[in-house]
Parts: C-alpha cells; structure tokens; sequence
C-alpha cells in the first residue's frame, strides 16, 4: 500500500468514531495480513500509541501479524464437524505437510489454521481451501484435496 | 416468452439406495419425448425436508409437493401438472401440519438483493404503519403485548429494553444490531442476513423511532462476506427509497445505519464487549450494572439486539402483538429458529413454535440419528448451554424448560450425538472453545477456564485422581459466581450438565481408564478378533509403526508397547475384526 493510498484510506474513516478495527480490515484485506510497517505509519498518522494498535490487533483472531502461505487451509472446528471427526483430519493434513496450526509450510504454499463455523453444518465436517468449501471430507480424502491444488496450480503455471 | 416451468426430484428412502439419479433420466427421457425439454427445466435436488416419501417431486409454477411418486406417475405428471397446471391429489404430499414460518418468512422466497420482492410480500408496511398512526409508546405497548424475548440466549423482554432507553435522557442515542454469532455450530442469524436483509433495517429503523435513537450500527462476523455485501447492498437500497436517511417518508423521522466489521472474537457476542468492539477497542466486557440501555455506546443508552429477534419486530407491527402472543406458550411467544446439526439424518435450520417438545424437533423434523446408532442426548446453547439426555425427550421447548434441565435456549443451536460420542470430550470440546475465546481480563475465568481444561484432559488421557470430580464441580462453582461476563459464568454449564446426566461415563475413564464410547484415543487398545480374522494381512500391511506381527498361517496380533492408536488397522478391516475398546 503506498503512502497515497493509506491516505486516502484514513480519509475515508477520518472523524468517525471508532474506526479503527474498520481500518485493519481494509488493511488486511489489501495484503492478507497487517504489516508491521503499516502500522507503525498508522500510528503516527492516527496519533495513537503502538501499544494501542497493537492491543487491538492481538486481541482479534481475525488479523494476522505474519505473512500466510500462498493458499490458505481452513478447517473447521465447529462443533458439528468436530464430532463428525474433523479433529482426525486436521491430524491428516498436519502430518502431511508436516506443519503446526496457524503455520505456513517451509515452501510458502500452504497456511494451515482451523476456524470456529463456516456456517453450513450440515456439510460437515468442512474443510476450505482458499474459499473452496470440501463438504464431509473423510481422512482418507486429505492426501487428494491437497494433490489436486497442486495439479491444478501446476496446470495454470505451464498455461501461464 | 413461455414461462420456463421447473420440477425438483429428490429420493428420501431411507434403504440407502440413491434412485434420483435413475429417476431423473427416466423423466428427462419422457419429457424428450413430449419435446418439453426446453421449456421445462429438471434438477435434482439435496435437500426437500420431507424424509422417507420415495421420491419426492416439487413442481413450480404449479406449486405442488408430490411424493411416493413411481415411473408410471410421470406422464400423470406432466400432462396435467406442467401441461395444464392442475394439482393432482392422490400423489400430494400432506404435510402435518406447521404453522407458517415468521422470522425466516422470507428467505429462500424472495430475491434478497431485491427491495422490490420485500416490499411486495408487506415488508416495510409495519414501519410504514408506525411512523403513520403510532407513537413510541405505542410501538413499545405492541411489543408488551407480543411478549418478544431476546433470542440471543438470555430471554430478557424485548420491550422492556427498548423502554429503558427510551426512558433515558440523553443528547443521541444508538441501535445496534448483534450479529456476532460466533457459537460454533450455529448458522441462523447469517441465514437470516443473508435471505432477508432488510428485515433486520426494517427492524432497526422501528427500534430506533421507538427508542428515540437516529443511528444504527449493524455489527457482522468478517467471516461472513456474502453476508457483509447483501447487508450492504440492502442499506443501500433503503436509503434510495428514503426508508433510511433523512426525514424517513416524510414523517420527520431520521436515522441512519452503518456496517461494523467483528473480527473473530467470541467474546464480542456479549453485550458490553461488542460495544467496545465498535468502540476499536479491545473486546473486554465489563461489570453491568448500569446496563447499555442506560450507558451504552460512547456512554450513551442503547438497544442491543439479536439479529432474530429484530427479524420479529416489523411482523408483529403488520400484524399486531396480541397475533404474535397467539403463537408459542404462555411464557415464551412465538418460534425459534434452531440450527439442528450433528449425528441427525436432517440437519439444517427450522424454525418451530415455542413449547414443541425435543422429540418432535429430533425424530419428526430431523428424522431421527444418523447412521442407525443410538441417541444419546441433544446439546443446547453452544458453549454456554448444557446436554440433555434421552429421558427429558419429550420437554418442551421454553426458556424456562431448558434451563431447569440445566441447558439453556441459546441462541439456537442444536446438536445431537449418539452412543459414540464421548460425554467427557465433549465437556473438554466446549470448554477449550472459552478458554481460548476468554478474554482473560477476569481471574475466575482465565484461571479456573484453563484448570477445568487441563482436569478434563486428563481425564481423557488417563491421567487424573480420584478426586477431579470434586476439584470440577469446585471451580465450576467458582467460575459461574464469580467471573464478569456471561462467557465465564456459563462456560462450566456443559461441564456441570454432563457431570450431572452422564457422571458414569467420567467414573468409566477415571476409575477403569476406559472410554465407553470408544472415542478417546489414550484410553482405546486395539485388538484383532482371531475369530473374525480372515488373515487378508491388510492391516499388517498397512500399520505405519509395525506394531501388527504375524503371518497368514500363525494369525496376526496387535503389539500394544509399539501400537500408537492412529486407527488405521480398525478403518482398514473389512470383517470388523479388530475392536476397539
């Protein structure tokens, strides 16, 4: 985000109260995270305390702080689908790309995080891939759900 | 241009044997036959809400249900249904009967991006009613009347809120509408948005004349983006038809309302904390009293409502409160909208009267527990509510009815498990939920939320004393006393609730170091049944540790030193010979 359009962002909200969370949504959605040099320059553009900036962005489950993998794993842990086994899937995906919750594979593809609802229970359990909802994915489908991203980035990439 | 007419087919047998398919081609094919393929459009479809009819056919425009429908009945069908449009009556579906739906009385019927559609099915007519012929006390006196609770889990008269702001003095006032459901396993309020938007502006806009408030602020989930642009558009659409904005319809009447983004915080669904998330605060509740009615947003009164319930408000306008306290029992009018998932055959969300019992909720609307097991009890309320089992089947549905069983309404999700779910992990389920969405402002419920925690794990893992139960109960104690919040005071009720129906199954993993449903890990030994055992040698092949020894002609054995529960043998065998126990 250039110095410009930052500008303008804070124009857009300027004078109306509590609009900080409004502006680290705007953020994110811009770089899918919110960069610590933005928000030094928030800070000092706003006139609020870092620690104040800061405060808020840690408490929100929602902004991150580091820079996700290019595609982004959602698994949800619902209630429905963690009965419907959803813990025994996240294991699969974690032990095939051999990464924690909320982590990024070594390569930059993958970020790993589980979410609360995507809100359609009855597909349970759910998993998302970069907005594309798997419905009732079963252990066994974990190594196929991931092979095929691959297939299909490697697909546009020689297209490219 | 001929109207394209549509026919929807579903098979709802229950042998598992999936005939829409074959059906479908053999209806496409006569329809090829009449040349009507073009004109007449088929899908098969997921989900009819009907269960074990056959297959069930929806016509439309000739709006007819048919069920139990075969072969033969097709060309019936489409000479007299799609031909000529008649009803035929030996093949119609008789539904027992439900009264019709109100708060989700529009979704799926109209087109949500569409003012239009509201307002032709008397959207906008209760408010167009109001600012003509009622003052504030009057709206507030209607809504008495109706006798509206709060449907986001506590129940609190909606009148009686909205009359304590109005009480209050003060240079501006707010409305805002809560629409952070962030209780895991719950949809209804984002089906509500997402269908029906601007029956929730609909409803703000009444709150604010009869609260004397001019701005509105819908707070929305951020994980819910289609949500945010319908909202949006809605908005947007309102203030072009001067139903927001300025002197609304010429009534002098003002207000105003904008979006506000949650940010993944559970938190913020309780009142005090999700003002001071629109704040661009921290979500920290704080001690009520005073209440936000009186000292609310920027310490100004405001109405908090849940997003269902203002779906209620422009209805019981149009059609009066003493119609809306027709509906429902005495103490708790009108219906609740429940999100019915989990191990049931129908999930997905229904909206019943007030007072219909769980039985009929489970077994008539949701036909019943998946996959032919057990039932074993229902869970109520999310994270703040409780379980109730198999012998309190036929309460009836009310505020005061669950909370006695030790549950609560909720904001409406309802979950049903059956005999392989594990009551203590369950318990451990809902509990991790707070402790990692605990603010940790308050000592009761960071500290005793992470004690419970770590008491409950243990129990799944086998590694507890005799006495945990007694340290549980202790802390639960503790923690619904003490803490600030509605998070921290109810987080120990699914802990409290199964302790109470189901303490043989925490005993069963404390004292025998077994789990009877089979579902914790540490305390399962997988063993093959030598009987059952075909000697395929799959599981030998497949046991990623080596931990199955053997060959085909001395049989194989499981050893448990090398074993590390993963499963996979279990998944593998195609005989049921290995047992999990």
């Amino acid at each position: 985000m250039t110095e410009q359009k930052l500008k303008e962002l804070l124009a857009k909200w300027e004078g109306r109260r509590g609009n900080l969370i409004m502006i680290f949504h705007e953020i994110q959605n811009t770089y899918g995270y919110v960069p610590r040099r933005i928000s030094l320059r928030l800070s000092e553009m706003l006139d609020v305390p870092l620690a104040q900036i800061y405060e808020v962005l840690t408490f929100y489950h929602y902004f991150k702080l580091e820079k996700p993998g290019k595609h982004t794993i959602a698994i949800c842990m619902g209630t429905a689908c963690y009965l419907k086994g959803a813990a025994v899937v996240l294991k699969e995906f974690k032990d095939i790309l051999r990464i924690d919750e909320d982590k990024t594979t070594e390569d930059g593809k993958f970020y790993l995080t589980t979410v609360r609802c995507v809100g359609c229970c009855g597909l349970a359990p759910v998993v998302t891939v970069d907005g594309k909802v798997y419905s009732k994915v079963e252990r066994t489908q974990v190594a196929g759900i991931l092979s095929d991203f691959l297939a299909k980035e490697e697909e546009k990439e020689t297209n490219e | 241009m001929k109207q394209i007419k549509t026919v929807f087919l579903k098979d709802t047998g229950i042998s598992g044997e999936e005939k829409t398919d074959d059906f479908f081609s053999v209806f496409l094919g006569k329809l090829k036959e009449k040349d009507l393929q073009k004109s007449v459009q088929l899908a098969k479809t997921e989900f009819v809400g009907i269960y074990d009819k056959g297959i069930v056919v929806k016509t439309w425009p000739t709006e007819a249900v048919y069920c139990n429908v075969t072969e033969d009945d097709i060309d019936t069908i489409i000479n007299q249904t799609l031909i000529k449009g008649k009803v035929i009556d030996e093949l119609l579906y008789h539904e027992k009967s439900r009264p019709s739906r109100i708060v989700l009385r529009n979704c799926g019927r109209i087109d949500p991006e569409n003012i239009r559609e509201y307002i032709a099915n008397r959207g906008y007519s209760g408010l167009q009613k109001m600012l003509s012929s009622m003052s504030p006390d009057e709206v507030i006196g209607e809504l008495k009347k109706s006798k509206l609770r709060g449907r986001g889990g506590g129940g609190f008269p909606t009148w009686l809120k909205w009359d304590l702001t109005k009480k209050a003095q003060a240079d501006e006032k707010f409305v805002i509408c809560n629409g952070d459901e962030g209780d895991p396993g719950a949809y209804m309020d984002r089906s509500i948005l997402e269908g029906d938007p601007h029956s929730i502006i609909e409803g703000m806009i009444i709150c604010g004349f009869a609260s004397g408030a001019n701005q509105g602020y819908a707070y929305i989930r951020a994980e819910y983006p289609l949500t945010i642009e319908r909202v949006e558009g809605a908005i947007k659409e309102a203030y072009e038809h001067n139903l927001l904005g300025d002197n609304i319809l010429g009534s002098g009447f003002s207000f105003h309302i904008g979006i506000r983004l949650g940010a993944g915080a559970f938190v913020c669904g309780e009142e005090t904390a999700l003002i001071a998330s629109i704040e661009g605060k921290r979500g920290n509740p704080r001690p009520r009293p005073p209440y936000p009615s009186v000292k609310g947003l920027w310490g100004k009164p405001t109405t908090i409502n849940n997003v269902e319930t203002l779906a209620n408000i422009p209805i019981i306008l149009d059609k009066g409160g003493d119609w809306f306290a027709g509906i429902g029992t005495d103490e708790s009018t009108g219906t609740k909208v429940f999100a019915l998932t989990g191990n049931v055959k129908n999930s997905g969300l229904i909206e019943v009267p007030m007072g219909t019992t769980l039985r009929q909720i489970i077994y008539d609307i949701g036909g019943g527990v998946s996959s032919g097991k057990n039932f074993k009890a229902v869970q109520t309320g999310g994270p703040s509510g409780g379980v109730i089992p198999s012998k309190y089947l036929d309460t009836r549905v009310d505020y005061e009815s669950l909370q006695k069983l030790g549950s609560i309404m909720g904001s409406g999700g309802m979950i049903v498990m059956d005999e392989t779910d594990c009551m203590v992990d369950v318990a451990r389920f809902y509990l991790r939920f707070c402790v990692d969405e605990s603010c940790g402002k308050c000592a009761p419920c960071r500290i005793g939320g992470f004690q419970m925690l770590s008491l409950l794990s243990g129990i799944t893992k086998g590694i507890c004393d005799d006495d945990c139960i007694n340290k549980l109960e202790l802390i639960s104690q503790a923690m619904a006393n003490a803490s600030l919040c509605g998070l921290g005071q109810t987080a120990p009720n699914p802990v409290i609730s199964t302790l109470k129906y189901f303490k043989e199954e925490y005993l069963a993993h404390i004292q025998e170091k077994t789990c009877p449903a089979g579902k914790c890990p540490d305390l399962l030994n997988y063993t093959i049944i030598q009987d059952k055992c075909t000697r395929c040698s799959l599981c030998f092949k497949k046991c990623p540790v080596n931990a199955i020894t053997g060959s085909r002609e001395e049989g194989f054995f499981i050893d448990h030193e090398k074993c590390i529960k993963c499963g996979d043998c279990y998944e593998v065998c195609r005989f049921k010979a290995i047992e999990k126990k």
